[in-house]
């Protein structure tokens, strides 16, 4: 089904749910509010027109110049015989939901499809999103103690890590040998 | 400057104390000594030792009859350790004994041959001979098992270190372990963790002790010696559980259950398939048991009947379970378990592990040749051998084709070679399905193998008709086998190909 | 280690009770499988809650090999990144270089030349066949079958000396670049190509009569680790995880990237047991199925070699305008068939040379996620048999 169909049938559904849409990108995507976002993903996952059974991925990107957090979500809809609303289906949307910076708080989507669960906890990690009913939002990359979120644009490199040297200046000015 | 602090870095030299550093001190300086010599003329000494350890096995074996013929005056019919018969000979009562008999420089062997009389000296040699056995054996298994694992796997083992075929490989690792460091965790509990190797090692040892490799090759003739043997096989398992349980690590409280589970519950149809032979005889001594199936392959036992020959097999699974060989190989699996109960073990106690285990799989094998396939004779029956005479060249001759500890060896080493190749053939059973295994099919079976032995022994007549064509029927199973087996194996070795070939090679740069 | 896996994971701690039955009291144990164990195929850690031998929870825990790969996207321009992309899935470097660069090319717009493309197939086909010959012997090793891992490997061996052969390395190419490939084939490789898939397709039968076939290896796998297919959908499994539970679904043909839709072949998918070259105990999306979907995969990707050798045209292998290389202000999501499933780039340009967002979407990442689901309730023994079916590269995994 064409994006524009998905985006429509979104608009339909949640008139104030769907904020903005990219349709004509080579990656269409719709943006959604992150206080609606749960409906709206459950209405992804089970409205027979959309039948979003696969969540590919979760890409946390950081929009600096707007102060901004956004999550992106790639999704498949698989045809599998006999289970799941529509077998015949084989397209692919994304939806981006993008938070305030300084609060970024999504809802959780890993009740809804399982495989939101380490993608929501690795963007927790890496970007700081905080996703709100998630069972253990705990960092998955990086160690536990780790400080910082690393993939946002203005994150700043520890110089050491439990004594082990992190950056190459350090290292410049520290030689070790 | 940051100088990071490691804390598992060694600190100085690995500490070496106690028996082991002395072991390793040693084995270093012999090391140091001979090595160029091996490195000069490995394939020299690699045939010297083969041909030095037979001339040295016969000399040993002519020795004693000798002295029981000459000095003693007997045949030797009297087992070789019973000591004094009369009292002991004087230096000069053996050179006329000898003179009588006409052995050759009769006035040097009686000097010889004079200490040999006593039972401690006899005694002495015998356990300096099981000692040498079991240190050499593991170390030649462990490099036929690399071998014919190459082999299996279409690539060659070791060929680079010790000379032809790497055959001195297992002996750089044997000395590569005596100097590595003995490390024991910190949580162990350290008097049960240095205990626990030589529990495992010992009792093989002692094993070797009651197995006859001859008729009068046996250290100690027991009694009871089929029941001693599976006795000490029994203790293994009690070093093992106490490394696991002392190592303070979880992989090897799973590696030293598994084994107990393992072992108790094989050795339920193993005892039983063990039953067969002694039903068949009426004794518990090995020697006895062994001297009855003198006569040519058709009376070995396991071609008796239909139920010896299941009973064999039955055997021969329980006891590749009870040495932890695949795919039983459970306890130590190393993709489960890591290295299961000696996980933490290094060096030379890791190695007397290896040692005990090398040493069990002969022991094992050694039972079923002597109970079922045989034990020291050939194929061919004792009563051909009649016409050859007494004389020392006869004996020889005798030894060679019809009886001794070289068919026992011999028959033991094809033994171990089936569980080498099972062991790089097969993946690895659940510890489920190995119970499962031994509760359900094996032990009922065995039940009933028990069974209609008993009655085929009662109803069916020996040497009656249907006894003659079971007995027949099998042993030409036995032989077709053997033979089948004999022909591939050759015409593997005659047509090998070679096959990891240069595909992409002739296409690289510089080619 | 208790204390402290205790401490750092409070939660496990809730479940453990000491039951008492009779006078033999039991406990449950937590076992930390990894990051060094010899099954868990790189660093992957697995702690386990037991009870003797039974798996009560299976928690992984990844992280160990994290190299910061998405960060050093950021700061480096695509044909830079090339090598970083091979480092991910190093089983699989072609495939991992040809996902990165048909992001960027999208991105761009790059119109990769004919030749170009075959090349990439051929390689990324043969990489297939390599990955699943190390996926298939170390799932064997993880049996206690040490024999076919060695006989996969003297085939490898020689897909490697092909590759060596064109790009001059064993395990990290970088072969396949943005707009094409780095070099052409020397001469004479397409008769050696031929020559090895002659060799090569027969191996497969040998491989089936050592393991697949094996009695112990199909009473170790058959029914274990069961994944329903609508598990497999929701916790987003591909590749042969996802097609061993029964789902044809296979971005070669379901959405044919590059040029997969000019060659004929199938999907393999995970089938009941009794039918045709099936055990009867094996059931649909068990650890023997997701192992046999790998093995015929290999059948299929020497169908394809041959026919894109028979279709493959002279001509360039590289685009044309490639320097100063500027990425539009827009975003792409790309995502193609690895060995281990669906590898997917989210690239997002920002006018500069350098991309403001690298995100790659790793199937081992997404695939061993589901091992607690399913390796509840199983034997000890079967965490191996899952981990190594579900076929994982930790370097890709932590990325």
């Amino acid at each position: 089904m064409a994006p524009e169909k998905i985006c429509d049938i979104l608009k339909q559904r949640f008139p104030n749910a769907v904020t903005a849409a990219v349709l004509d990108a080579r990656r269409p995507y719709a943006t959604v509010a992150a206080e609606q976002w749960r409906e709206v993903a459950t209405c992804l996952r089970d409205d027979p027109r959309c039948a979003f059974n696969m969540l590919q991925c979760i890409s946390a990107i950081d929009l600096l110049e707007d102060n901004r957090l956004a999550a992106v979500y790639d999704f498949f809809s698989v045809p599998i015989k006999g289970v799941g609303p529509c077998p015949r289906l084989k397209h692919h949307f994304a939806v981006r939901v993008v938070v305030d910076r300084d609060n970024p708080h999504i809802p959780s989507v890993s009740d809804i499809w399982p495989a939101a669960d380490w993608h929501e906890r690795e963007a927790f990690d890496m970007m700081g999103i905080v996703f709100d009913g998630h069972p253990d939002l705990t960092r998955i990359l990086c160690p536990d103690d780790w400080e910082g979120f690393p993939l946002r644009k203005d994150y700043e490199f520890p110089t050491e890590y439990h004594g082990i040297p992190a950056t190459t200046e350090h290292q410049l000015t520290n030689p070790r040998h | 400057m940051t100088q990071m602090s490691v804390p598992w870095r060694p600190r100085g030299k690995a500490k070496f104390d106690g028996p082991a550093g002395m072991v390793a001190g040693g084995a270093k300086t012999v090391f140091a000594i001979f090595a160029p010599f091996v490195r000069a003329f490995p394939g020299a000494i690699m045939l010297s030792a083969v041909f030095g350890t037979i001339v040295a096995v016969w000399a040993h074996y002519l020795l004693f009859e000798v002295v029981d013929i000459a000095l003693i005056g007997s045949t030797f019919n009297i087992p070789a350790n019973t000591g004094l018969l009369g009292g002991p000979l004087t230096v000069e009562e053996a050179r006329s004994a000898l003179t009588q008999i006409g052995a050759p420089a009769a006035g040097f062997l009686c000097y010889l041959l004079y200490p040999v009389q006593y039972g401690l000296v006899r005694d002495l040699v015998a356990a300096g001979g099981i000692l040498g056995f079991i240190s050499v054996i593991p170390l030649y298994t462990i490099w036929w098992e690399r071998k014919v694992a190459g082999r299996i796997q279409s690539r060659t083992g070791p060929m680079r270190v010790g000379g032809w075929h790497g055959w001195s490989q297992s002996m750089a690792d044997g000395i590569k372990l005596i100097c590595k460091e003995d490390l024991c965790p910190a949580g162990a509990d350290k008097p049960l963790f240095k205990l626990a190797p030589y529990l495992a090692f010992v009792p093989a040892i002692l094993a070797f002790f009651a197995l006859p490799f001859g008729t009068y090759w046996v250290f100690r003739q027991l009694d009871v010696a089929l029941v001693f043997i599976l006795a000490m096989l029994g203790i293994e398992v009690l070093g093992v559980i106490i490394a696991g349980w002392a190592s303070n690590n979880k992989w090897s409280v799973y590696g030293a259950m598994r084994e107990a589970c393992q072992m108790v519950s094989y050795e339920i149809p193993m005892g039983m398939a063990l039953l067969i032979p002694i039903m068949c005889v009426g004794t518990l001594s090995l020697t006895t048991i062994g001297d009855t199936q003198s006569g040519g392959w058709t009376s070995w036992i396991v071609f008796r009947s239909p139920f010896t020959f299941a009973a064999a097999l039955v055997y021969y699974i329980a006891s590749l379970a009870s040495c932890k060989r695949a795919p039983f190989d459970l306890p130590e699996s190393e993709s489960e378990l890591v290295a299961g109960f000696h996980t933490e073990y290094s060096g030379f106690r890791w190695s007397l592990f290896f040692f005990a285990e090398y040493a069990a799989m002969f022991v094992v094998s050694g039972l079923l040749v002597i109970l079922f396939f045989g034990a020291w004779y050939s194929p061919l029956p004792l009563l051909w051998a009649d016409g050859l005479g007494e004389s020392l060249p006869a004996r020889a001759v005798k030894g060679v084709l019809f009886a001794g500890p070289i068919w026992f060896i011999a028959k033991c080493v094809f033994l171990l070679y089936v569980q080498i190749w099972l062991r790089w053939t097969l993946p690895r059973i659940r510890i489920d399905q190995v119970l499962y295994a031994c509760i359900q099919v094996l032990l009922p079976l065995m039940m009933l193998i028990l069974l209609g032995h008993t009655f085929y022994e009662l109803l069916v007549p020996v040497g009656g008709v249907v006894w003659t064509l079971f007995n027949l029927i099998l042993s030409t199973i036995g032989a077709v086998l053997m033979i089948g087996m004999l022909f591939v194996a050759t015409y593997g070795c005659w047509n090998r190909v070679r096959l990891v070939g240069n595909l992409g090679r002739e296409l690289l740069p510089g080619s | 280690m208790a204390d402290t896996l205790l401490e750092s994971q409070p939660d496990l701690m809730l479940d453990i009770d000491k039951s008492e039955q009779g006078d033999v009291r039991t406990e449950e144990m937590l076992v930390n499988m990894g990051p060094q164990h010899p099954a868990t195929h790189g660093v992957l850690r697995v702690v386990l809650r037991t009870d003797g031998e039974l798996v009560l929870e299976a928690v992984p825990h990844i992280g160990y090999l994290h190299r910061c790969a998405e960060k050093i996207g950021e700061n480096l321009q695509p044909y830079q990144y090339i090598p970083y992309t091979d480092r991910m899935d190093y089983l699989a470097g072609m495939n991992n270089n040809q996902a990165f660069a048909i992001a960027i090319e999208r991105l761009a717009g790059i119109e990769v030349p004919e030749r170009a493309k075959y090349i990439r197939v051929i390689f990324a086909e043969l990489n297939r066949i390599a990955s699943h010959l190390v996926a298939l012997g170390t799932y064997g090793l993880d049996m206690g079958a040490f024999t076919p891992f060695l006989y996969m490997f003297r085939e490898r061996e020689m897909i490697l000396d092909l590759f060596e052969s064109t790009c001059g390395a064993r395990l990290t190419y970088s072969y396949i670049n943005v707009g094409g490939v780095h070099d052409d084939f020397p001469d004479r490789f397409l008769d050696v190509l031929e020559e090895f898939l002659d060799y090569f397709e027969p191996k497969i039968e040998e491989y089936n009569q050592l393991l697949s076939y094996n009695h112990i290896f199909v009473k170790r796998t058959a029914n274990v680790g069961v994944i329903s297919p609508d598990d497999a959908v929701r916790w987003a499994l591909t590749g042969p995880v996802l097609r061993g539970s029964g789902i044809n679904w296979d971005l070669r043909k379901s959405t044919p990237y590059e040029i997969y839709d000019r060659f004929d072949f199938d999907i393999p998918i995970g089938l009941p047991g009794g039918s045709e070259r099936i055990p009867r105990s094996v059931v649909v999306g068990d650890c023997w199925n997701r192992y046999f979907v790998r093995l015929v995969e290999m059948e299929q990707s020497c169908r394809i070699i041959r026919q894109a050798m028979k279709q493959i045209p002279e001509g360039k292998i590289l685009a044309n305008k490639l320097k100063n290389l500027k990425l539009p202000n827009d975003e792409v999501y790309v995502e193609i068939e690895n060995p281990r499933g669906q590898l997917g780039f989210y690239i997002r340009g920002d006018g500069s040379a350098i991309p403001s967002r690298v995100k790659a979407r790793g199937p081992s990442f997404c695939n061993i996620s589901v091992l607690n689901h399913i390796g509840k309730g199983c034997l000890l023994a079967d965490i191996p048999a899952i981990v190594g079916s579900i076929d994982i590269v930790m370097g890709e995994c932590d990325r």
